[in-house]
């Protein structure tokens, strides 16, 4: 099999920036959400298009960056 | 590739598309994602995860030596053999990967350069079936603790300002604003940093393609934050696995000989009683 269909782009989610890398093997789109600084992977997913794999990986993101406390310093 | 201090200690794609069923070479695959290697890998790679296979599983330490010699037979590797490894994050975990395999005295292990993430955006094959077992005989050395530091050290080295520290954590890790990378757990009581460190987060020794820098860009990187190789350096971060990558970096890319990875990093130090620690944006750089 050959990975297909390689994107990246960057987002913004829950006050952070994030990293979405979505590809394809087979039939199936894999999506890895990391956050960038540092480059940590926070969310990944599967799905039959690009979209599914996409929205379920920002949701896990997105639950998981909600939950970091940010502190004075 | 040439102008780095061992240029042979990285190969590229090209060179592990070339290579895939050479006798004397394995391909091993060590993720941050341990589930990645089960969606494709290299044809012929075996997977390593770190969490499970690359640690005492019941104190915090790198592999017992006997469990690291079982491992090396189980993937067929031999003491001669040549070790190929890669994973995503930029070879994040395949640098802790080389780091084990050097303190227990394996000679010949390179990374892939650009990882798993450049294999999959140039749109190379992949497999999914898992290579069956070897059962190769390796003894290993060591472990050489040289590549290591221990709380003592590190504490020495602070009060006796005798080593070069860089912290290659976030700069928001680094600061105190988070105890851990965002929308991971937190594992530490305190932020910040240990005093005088530097910070240089490691992915920066990465271009977007996730290869290495030039050993130029490398240099000016890590002088301009005067990790220059005229003291020991130590390297550490939360766990010890990013900071193997820089480990790597200034080690076999740069060529300083006197580089050590403290894996206790900032889960050991952030939550010891009564030690020094720094926060604010000091020495931080974005």
């Amino acid at each position: 099999m050959k990975v297909e269909n390689h994107t990246e782009r960057r987002l913004e989610i829950a006050g952070w920036e994030v990293n979405l890398r979505t590809y394809q093997i087979g039939d199936t789109y894999h999506c890895k959400a990391d956050n960038v600084s540092p480059g940590a992977n926070i969310a990944r997913s599967t799905g039959k298009t690009r979209d599914e794999a996409e929205q379920k990986a920002i949701a896990k993101a997105t639950e998981r960056l909600a939950a970091t406390k940010r502190r004075a310093v | 590739m040439s102008d780095y201090a061992y240029p042979d200690s990285l190969v590229s794609t090209d060179w592990v598309a070339q290579h895939l069923t050479d006798a004397n070479v394995r391909i091993v695959e060590v993720d941050v994602d341990t589930n990645a290697y089960n969606e494709g890998h290299v044809p012929g790679a075996y997977g390593w995860a770190w969490n499970t296979q690359l640690c005492d599983t019941i104190r915090r330490d790198i592999l017992p030596k006997s469990h690291f010699e079982k491992l090396m037979s189980e993937t067929g590797i031999s003491n001669s053999t040549t070790v190929i490894l890669y994973g995503d994050s930029n070879n994040w975990f395949a640098a802790w990967a080389v780091w084990e395999m050097k303190m227990y005295g394996h000679s010949d292990v390179r990374i892939m350069n650009g990882g798993r993430k450049k294999w999959l955006a140039e749109g190379r094959e992949v497999a999914t079936e898992t290579p069956a077992p070897g059962s190769a005989k390796y003894d290993a050395t060591g472990p050489d603790n040289s590549l290591r530091a221990f709380l003592d050290q590190v504490m020495a080295a602070y009060e006796g300002r005798s080593h070069q520290m860089v912290d290659v954590r976030s700069p928001a890790e680094f600061t105190g604003e988070i105890l851990a990378p965002p929308g991971l757990p937190e594992t530490c009581q305190r932020g910040g940093h240990i005093p005088h460190a530097r910070n240089i987060p490691w992915g920066k020794a990465c271009n977007d393609d996730g290869t290495f820098k030039s050993a130029d860009e490398l240099k000016a990187l890590y002088g301009s934050e005067g990790i220059d190789g005229a003291k020991p350096i130590i390297a550490y971060c939360r766990i010890g696995e990013r900071s193997s990558h820089t480990w790597f970096v200034l080690k076999y890319l740069l060529g300083f000989d006197r580089v050590t990875n403290y894996d206790g990093s900032w889960t050991e130090w952030g939550n010891l009683v009564a030690v020094p620690v720094e926060r604010g944006t000091a020495a931080a750089k974005a």
